[in-house]
């Protein structure tokens, strides 16, 4: 078990990590997630005494990590996969590693076979590929059989198989009753292995929950209608409060009203339905939604440096900054789109706290995008 | 407490697995002594020609570790590779993983190595000493002399003591091109030309290296000096301890 308690770190002016307070627990993989630059390695580091907290604390299985007479016997950790001195062989590099914590000596080709490296074990780790590096990485938190294993996204620069292989291990780890943390930035990679999700953005804890649970709360649900008459439906829908937001090829999405209630409504009206269907949005676009929430306070506390509370310059700023931002990123996009956006669901969805939704603004719309293709 | 046989298996095996160690050490013992030895030779033969000071203070021991000064440039890369290389190539990450505790991990690693150091220096004292009195002919000198001893073993303690102050600058500056940037002109150009100057001698004296080689010389110089020996040595010592405590509060205050 892993506990964190108001755990800050500050790099010069930059809070790097804000308050960070949960328990990751065993028996269960805890996917760790924020976008880049959120926070996550920095935490990790901080979990292993890497680096010193500004302030709070970390305890492992209740005491600090400092005090742990042989480490890697309660906890394995792969940071990062080139933390090794490139000119020691891997066999040695384990050895190391393994001899300053009395782990006997077999367990190292042990565990060079668990990860398939036995074959180049004697080769110095210089010539590793990526994959070669991150199994290297893993050998070595596997090491001490801990009860604890930590992950930095260790997918990264694996091919297919190997990614397949470690979402299998850590599942198998987490079966065993073992705490397994591991990080990452994308949803979609969390959401085949880990059973619950810690989220944070600009080093702010943003989520703790279970993996169903946020499914439950986060995945937004929408009616997709294409209609050859919009400007009908529009008023159709507007006369009983509804206001539709325009995809990218025309059709309305429709977020407060269930199907059946909207097929039953257009028919009254005689309005033409060339579509109409129920859409869920993926996990990817619950968690680009709250991680937007930090980016756009990020975005809002930069630019508005100089903007006191009720200033109208200050709080224009980040608008024409985003529309600047904008053209770049949406490309050839039809115009109507960007009105709608920035007016309608952004605006609700905030509550229409002036200046702020911008960047958020910004995000649905890359997703938006992005899901359009 | 702070050294346990667990973490120096573990440095033991850090230290002979890479191949650095093998030709830093190699170069130091090869270059000291084979040019030691040349010089001797060159002495040997252009021994009438020397002036007549010369001749009296001439130091036959010293002179047979006379190619220390640029064998000292190796052992120098050896005790910086050993400690920045730990965080050159990332490694400290890991390592500080494994051994949480600064001082067992930093102390340990430096036992280690001081000891390879120790017998290498020790290696090479003998060595040069004995090659280069053969080779300077009737104007050698015997082990058995007063003060010879000590200056053969001093000169292996002077070898093994700039490993150990080159590995305290490098956990204080913890990136192997600074710390080799800094430590080479230094001892190489900068401490040897300012004490050939002769304002700036009176403050060169003090420099780790100028003090502690005072320590393999058994005809002391002509200047005078302000301390013997092992006061030489001493100075030297306080530098390394200056250094470690550096590199110590370094490694435990900053984020690895
Ligand atoms: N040593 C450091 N000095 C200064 N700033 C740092 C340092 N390490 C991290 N930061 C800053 O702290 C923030 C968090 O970085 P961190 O690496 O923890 O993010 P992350 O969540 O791991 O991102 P990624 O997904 O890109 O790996 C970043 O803004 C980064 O620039
Ligand atoms: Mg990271």
């Amino acid at each position: 078990m892993i506990e964190l308690e108001g755990l800050t770190k500050r790099f010069g002016d930059k809070l790097a990590v804000d308050r960070l307070t949960f328990t990751v627990r065993p028996g269960v993989v805890t996917g760790f997630l924020g976008p880049n630059g959120a926070g996550k390695s920095t935490t990790m580091r901080m979990m292993l005494d890497l680096d010193h907290p500004t302030g709070g604390e970390v305890r492992i299985d209740g005491r600090r990590y400092a005090r742990l007479k042989e480490p890697l016997k309660y906890i394995g950790a792969l940071l990062d996969a080139k933390a090794v001195h490139g000119g020691r062989s891997a066999y040695n590099h384990l050895l190391c590693l393994a001899q300053s914590n009395r782990i006997p000596r077999s367990r190292v080709d042990e565990v060079l076979d668990v990860v398939g490296l036995s074959a180049v074990a004697r080769q110095r780790t210089k010539g590793f590929s990526l994959g070669m590096g991150q199994r290297l990485g893993i050998a070595a938190a596997l090491l001490g059989d801990p009860e604890i294993l930590m992950f930095d996204e260790p997918v990264n620069g694996l091919d297919p198989e190997g990614i397949h292989w470690i979402r299998h291990l850590m599942k198998r780890l987490a079966a065993e009753g073992r705490t397994v943390f591991v990080s990452s930035h994308l949803m979609s990679e969390m959401a085949l292995t880990a059973g619950h999700l810690v989220v944070i953005g600009q080093g702010r804890l943003l989520a703790d929950t279970s993996m169903s649970d946020f499914i439950g709360q986060n995945s937004r649900s929408f009616v997709r209608v294409r209609t050859p008459e919009p400007e009908r439906l529009r008023d159709v829908l507007s006369a009983v409060g509804v206001s539709p937001q325009v995809a990218a090829d025309g059709s309305f999405e429709v977020a407060d009203m269930e199907a059946a209630k909207l097929g039953e409504l257009a028919a009254q009206h005689h309005v033409t339905l060339h579509e109409l269907s129920p859409q869920q949005a993926s996990l990817e676009e619950a968690f680009m939604r709250m991680t937007a929430e930090s980016v756009e306070y990020h975005a809002h506390s930069t630019a508005g440096l100089a903007d006191a509370p009720g200033d109208r310059e200050g709080a224009a700023a980040p608008r024409g900054l985003e529309e600047g931002g904008d053209g770049g990123v949406a490309g050839g996009r039809e115009d109507g789109r960007v009105g709608d956006r920035v007016g309608d669901r952004v605006g609700d969805r905030e509550g229409g706290r002036e200046g702020v939704p911008v960047w958020g603004a910004d995000w649905s719309a890359k997703r938006r995008k992005g899901s359009a293709r | 407490m702070i050294f346990t046989p667990a973490v120096l298996r573990s440095e033991w095996t850090k230290v002979r697995s890479v191949s650095s160690t093998m030709w830093t050490l190699a170069s130091a013992l090869l270059v000291t002594v084979a040019l030691s030895a040349g010089l001797c030779a060159l002495t040997n033969a252009q021994f009438d020609n020397l002036s007549q000071q010369d001749r009296l203070t001439f130091d036959a021991a010293g002179t047979s570790f006379s190619g220390m000064f640029l064998g000292q440039l190796a052992v120098i890369v050896f005790g910086v590779l050993v400690v920045a290389g730990e965080y050159s190539s990332g490694m400290i990450r890991t390592s500080l993983a494994a051994v949480p505790q600064r001082a067992a991990f930093l102390f340990s690693k430096l036992a280690v190595a001081t000891a390879l150091a120790f017998v290498v220096g020790m290696v090479t004292s003998f060595a040069s000493f004995f090659l280069g009195q053969a080779l300077l002919g009737s104007h050698r000198t015997g082990i058995g002399e007063p003060g010879v001893l000590r200056a053969v073993f001093g000169a292996g303690l002077y070898m093994t003591l700039i490993a150990l102050f080159s590995m305290g600058v490098a956990a204080m500056l913890r990136s192997p091109l600074l710390s080799l940037g800094i430590l080479m002109p230094f001892f190489f150009l900068i401490s040897t030309i300012l004490a050939a100057v002769p304002v700036a001698k009176d403050v060169a004296r003090y420099f780790p290296d100028q003090a502690g080689q005072k320590i393999m010389q058994v005809v002391p110089s002509s200047d005078g000096s302000a301390y013997g020996p092992w006061g030489g040595l001493g100075i030297m010592c306080a530098w390394v301890a200056v250094a470690l405590l550096g590199g110590y509060l370094v490694m435990s205050r900053r984020d690895a």
